[in-house]
């Protein structure tokens, strides 16, 4: 499926910035689910510093706000050739070992509730059976609630708030994995939904691995592994690792954030 | 004289006498008068203070600064002595590098299984944001001073590899400049080899060490916290010897994706940057988002090729307590030689088996933590109260794995310069090591540390320690 | 150079230059307070509106009595502006720029320091005073004789003196600016022993009382010694003589560095308008309004500098 997408964020700030930098993951790698035809970065307000690979191999760009900017605004687009996978993305390792995915990271570490939903899983080796029941429960413990939580809660905090977004859900999934034993990790990307062009927000689901298979994706908040409408932008151990983008700015300028994208046939 | 401890004096013989290396030495000390040299011992703190050679004592008064004691009897090593410690310590941060290269790479070590994974993972040391990069000449640790014991004629321990941000070097360098003004004439009747070349090399190991792409005219910096860390002295007193500017945090900016620093007429491009601030404070984008002292974006700078960072961030691991104890094994399994220099056995109170072996002898143990620094949060077992070894005791308890053991060593001594004589205290030697593609460099020496307590073993400043000039002879 | 390590050297001199002043300020003080003890209150009051320090003493203190002024001055860390602190500034500016500095001028600085966090540990008494103020002035000159006779006259030479030239001088209008009404002609009753107390603690502020009678014998007059203590060009503590010290060596960076800066220009127009000037043409626009100016643009300056050169990014 040939996906065209166009996906800007814009930051507004209400005083000028003295110096502001974005570290971004917003650039796809083509890989065995994807080929990417065509992408480009603009930025509007801002300079593009440098690029370089992080420890998952994703692609990052730092982007410096112009001095004194008011706004900045960042659009990547492009178009993208994707296949359906079943979900697998099979034996493909960068740097990081499997071992780095069993652990625990501060916004993945278990607590009761975690531990609870890990004895769903008696298959340390992964069987996909099981992780698709424990992808279930989470979204029945959790339905998808967009006020239960914000970027920064944790996946044992979202699970005792018993709601949240496609971010808790995939870390909830991937704690409760790790809890178990199981290296899971993280992935963030685009979903084009079918009954619209323009999308709420970006994408996040969760990697299992699965002995014999490699790794294996579920969406948790729509309950199936992803298929050709997923677009994978980067992956990490949870949602800091792989924030698509996360930044950081001198002076009191406080800042917004407006998002909107498009993803099409 | 002789010998007046149980201990292995690395001066005085048991029988009447010096050992050899001191031999000259002796006959100048036994003519000189005791008040001259206690005269002079006052002329040197009198000269450290006004030029404020000092150190910041963390958890007092602030601005409070302390002198470290400086005694005038120097420690002197034979050249053959020195030629199979500096072996051994090359052949260790050789592996050191190896080992670091490997862990953050393909991890073979692990796949064979000669350190357990959950070493590794589970240590907050290890730095995943190095996995899968290589630093700039593939040197990680540019700068190590390891941390020597010795306990006999021929028995040299290393007790901690200090593959961080090793301190100390201005010591070295200060305590011979203050012994070449106070005795000049014992410098010409000895051959010691000299350590005023330090700065130098490392400018030019540090240089060596560039970015690929880095111009010829190569610009290194140094990265301190500022004036209230405990080892600025130490800072400025490097960037003033190397001809570098000392930068701050604030004083760095990220421009066209390098890193620049303030300067009268810009910004200034840096190639290296010889930092002396911990990893989690390096970078507040990547890492701890509160940091007032790192370089914003410094570890994205890094990655994509354009600054070198000394030491590479994440060479904690190496350095590791836990580590510690696989040190033979990490020497052997890189180097394919056995080790030169020995490890302090050591008991990794994680095991349960061990832990019960170490509550029951902690009264004749040292027990240190895992990621402690300084001689703080440690225990000596025999000089302490059993009060204190049953409190730490039970601190121990709570949390095994934050701890390891090991023997209480019978460390050599060194004596002291006391109005009344000669007396014999605990010492121990942190050599200084440079590390470049072109090779690895020890300066003959480096900081003699010395327990001025009678009896005492913890020899770190911050704990009342003081420190000697370390000769290194040429014969 | 770092923008960083030229602020330092701009600061550390001014807060040596800060010490050695509040130390002359509790000096003129001190005299006047023993010669006449009648008027020794509201002598106390201008010595500390001088120093600047007006709202912090009152939050304090109640009465302008000698042995609270010169503790405040000298000695309380609550006050930026002690002589203490001002020390303490100077010397942690000279660690941070250490590397800038000769080992002669850091080590002068250093004993300055220990010598002074030995002898302020205590309030002064008032027999030791004057050789505590000796002391002080010893100490700054050491420091100043330090950095003339050992350091390169390159860029860090040009930020110490810039930065105790403008320190200088915003000290020598705000004693004028305290006292600009007993410098009024119209004020002044020719030979009053008011007015002759007056102008000599003026004088003494600025270390002028000896220099200032060698030059005119026994004539004191309000305007000869405004015109002194303005626009004379020999005496180094004269507005005028100040700003031509910031001139020349804002001018040194400017060929050094090959780049002229806004600073540049506000400097010219102060050292050149000060050249327009004559003392008549000053009384004439009001000497209050003309130091009340100067004190505006050696602050704009002082600013401006900050900004051209980086100090603090």
């Amino acid at each position: 499926m040939k996906l065209k997408i166009s996906h800007t964020t814009k930051y507004t700030y209400d005083a000028p910035v003295l110096y502001g930098l974005q570290q971004v993951r917003l650039i796809p790698a083509s890989d065995r689910h994807q080929t990417v035809l065509n992408w480009k970065v603009d930025v509007i307000g801002g300079d593009e510093e440098l690029t370089f690979f992080d420890q998952y191999r994703n692609k990052c760009m730092l982007i410096k706000a112009h001095d004194g900017a008011t706004e900045m605004e960042l659009t990547v687009s492009g178009d993208i050739e994707t296949r359906s996978s079943d979900g697998i993305y099979g034996m493909v390792y960068g740097a990081a070992p499997l071992w780095h995915f069993v652990q625990a990271t501060e916004r993945t570490r278990a607590g009761p509730g975690i531990q609870a939903l890990s004895k769903l899983i008696t298959n340390t080796a992964g069987s996909l059976e099981e992780l698709h029941r424990l992808s279930a429960a989470i979204l029945a413990a959790t339905p998808y609630i967009q006020t239960a939580t914000t970027v920064a809660t944790t996946a044992e905090d979202a699970l005792s708030a018993g709601g949240g977004v496609c971010q808790d859900h995939a870390q909830i999934f991937i704690a409760t994995l790790r809890c178990a034993g199981i290296p899971a990790r993280y992935v963030s990307g685009y979903l084009m939904m079918d009954d619209r062009i323009d999308q709420d927000a970006s994408h996040a689901w969760a990697e299992a691995h699965v002995d014999g298979l490699g790794w294996v994706a579920f969406d948790v908040s729509n309950g199936i592994s992803p298929d050709e409408r997923y677009v994978r932008l980067a992956t990490g151990r949870d949602s800091k690792d792989a924030a698509p983008v996360s930044g950081m700015t001198l002076g009191n300028a406080l800042e917004t954030m407006h998002v909107s994208l498009q993803v099409q046939q | 004289m002789k010998s007046k401890t149980n201990h292995f004096d690395e001066m005085l013989l048991a029988t009447d006498g010096v050992r050899d290396p001191y031999n000259k030495y002796q006959r100048w000390f036994s003519n000189e008068d005791p008040s001259r040299l206690a005269k002079k011992s006052k002329e040197a703190e009198a000269f450290f203070r006004r030029t404020g050679i000092t150190f910041n004592v963390y958890g007092q008064e602030a601005a409070q600064e302390r002198l470290i004691p400086f005694d005038l009897i120097p420690r002197i090593i034979s050249n053959r002595e020195w030629t199979k410690l500096s072996k051994g310590i090359e052949q260790r941060v050789r592996a050191i590098n190896m080992f670091l290269h490997d862990i953050y790479n393909r991890q073979e070590i692990l796949r064979a299984g000669i350190i357990p994974i959950d070493l590794i993972a589970k240590n907050d040391a290890f730095l995943p944001q190095m996995m899968g990069f290589t630093p700039p000449g593939n040197v990680y640790t540019h700068i190590v001073g390891t941390d020597i014991v010795r306990t006999g004629e021929d028995d040299f321990f290393v007790l901690e590899d200090n593959a961080r941000t090793p301190s100390g070097v201005s010591y070295m360098l200060e305590n011979r400049e203050t012994m070449l003004q106070m005795f000049p004439e014992l410098f010409s009747q000895n051959k010691v080899q000299p350590v005023s070349d330090y700065p130098k090399n490392l400018r030019r190991s540090l240089a060596a060490c560039a970015p690929v792409n880095c111009s010829d005219d190569c610009t290194v910096a140094i990265l301190t916290p500022g004036i209230h860390n405990s080892a600025y002295f130490e800072h400025s007193f490097l960037a003033d010897q190397m001809g570098v500017e000392l930068v701050e945090g604030h004083d760095l900016k990220v421009i066209d994706g390098h890193i620049a620093m303030r300067t009268t007429q810009g910004y200034q491009v840096i190639d290296v940057l010889y930092r002396r601030v911990d990893d989690d404070y390096l970078d507040p984008l990547n890492f701890r988002p509160e940091s007032m002292l790192g370089v914003p974006g410094i570890m994205d700078v890094y990655r994509a090729g354009n600054i070198t960072i000394a030491n590479a961030p994440g060479t904690g691991i190496a350095d590791d307590k836990a580590i510690y104890s696989y040190m033979p094994d990490i020497v052997e399994f890189y180097t394919g030689e056995k080790p030169i220099l020995k490890n302090v056995q050591t008991f990794r109170c994680s095991e349960p088996d061990t832990l019960k072996y170490v509550l029951e002898n902690l009264a004749e143990l040292v027990v240190k933590e895992v990621h402690g620094s300084g001689g703080y949060g440690m225990l000596v077992g025999p000089a302490a109260s059993k009060a204190e070894v049953a409190e730490f005791a039970e601190k121990l308890k709570q949390n095994p794995g934050n701890y390891i053991a090991q023997p209480t060593l019978s460390l050599s001594t060194v004596p002291i310069f006391k109005k009344k004589g000669l007396a014999p205290r605990h010492v121990d030697l942190r050599p200084f090591v440079l590390v470049s593609p072109g090779g690895i460099d020890i300066t003959p020496g480096g900081l003699t540390r010395v327990a001025l307590k009678e009896g005492s073993l913890v020899v770190n400043s911050s704990q009342g320690g003081g420190t000697k000039d370390t000769w290194v002879l040429e014969d | 150079m770092l923008g960083k390590t030229a602020g330092g050297l701009y600061w550390m001199f001014r807060f040596l230059e800060r010490s050695e002043n509040t130390a002359r300020l509790i000096e003129a003080g001190f005299r006047i307070a023993l010669t006449r003890s009648r008027d020794s209150d509201s002598e106390w009051k201008s010595v500390v509106t001088t120093a600047g320090v007006r709202a912090g003493y009152d939050a304090k203190y109640d009465t302008y009595t000698a042995q609270h002024v010169v503790d405040y001055l000298l000695r309380d860390t609550s006050n930026p502006s002690s002589v203490m602190c001002a020390i303490e500034n100077a010397r942690t500016n000279a660690r941070m720029v250490r590397t800038a500095l000769t080992t002669e001028v850091w080590e002068a600085v250093n004993e300055n320091w220990m010598a002074m966090k030995a002898a302020l540990k205590k309030p002064i008494p008032e027999t030791d005073l004057p050789a505590l103020l000796g002391e002080i002035r010893r100490h700054s000159a050491l420091v100043r004789g330090a950095l003339h006779g050992t350091m390169l006259r390159n860029d860090a030479y040009d930020f110490a003196q810039i930065g105790t030239a403008l320190e200088r001088a915003d000290n020598t209008a705000r004693i004028i600016d305290v006292k600009y009404y007993t410098l009024l002609p119209s004020a002044s009753f020719i030979g009053s022993a008011m007015d002759n107390v007056q102008w000599e603690t003026i004088l003494r502020s600025v270390s002028a009382h000896r220099s200032f009678r060698w030059l005119n014998a026994n004539e004191m007059t309000s305007s000869g010694i405004a015109e002194f203590v303005i626009l004379d060009s020999r005496f180094p503590r004269s507005l005028y003589f100040a700003s031509r010290t910031i001139r020349a060596n804002l001018g040194y960076l400017e060929k050094d560095y090959g780049a002229t800066m806004p600073c540049h220009a506000l400097i010219d127009q102060q050292v050149t308008k000060m050249r327009q000037h004559t003392i008549a043409s000053i009384f004439e626009g009001g000497l209050h309004q003309f130091i009340g100016d100067f004190l505006r643009s050696n602050n704009a300056i002082g600013a401006q500098i900050q900004l051209d050169y980086r100090f603090d990014g």
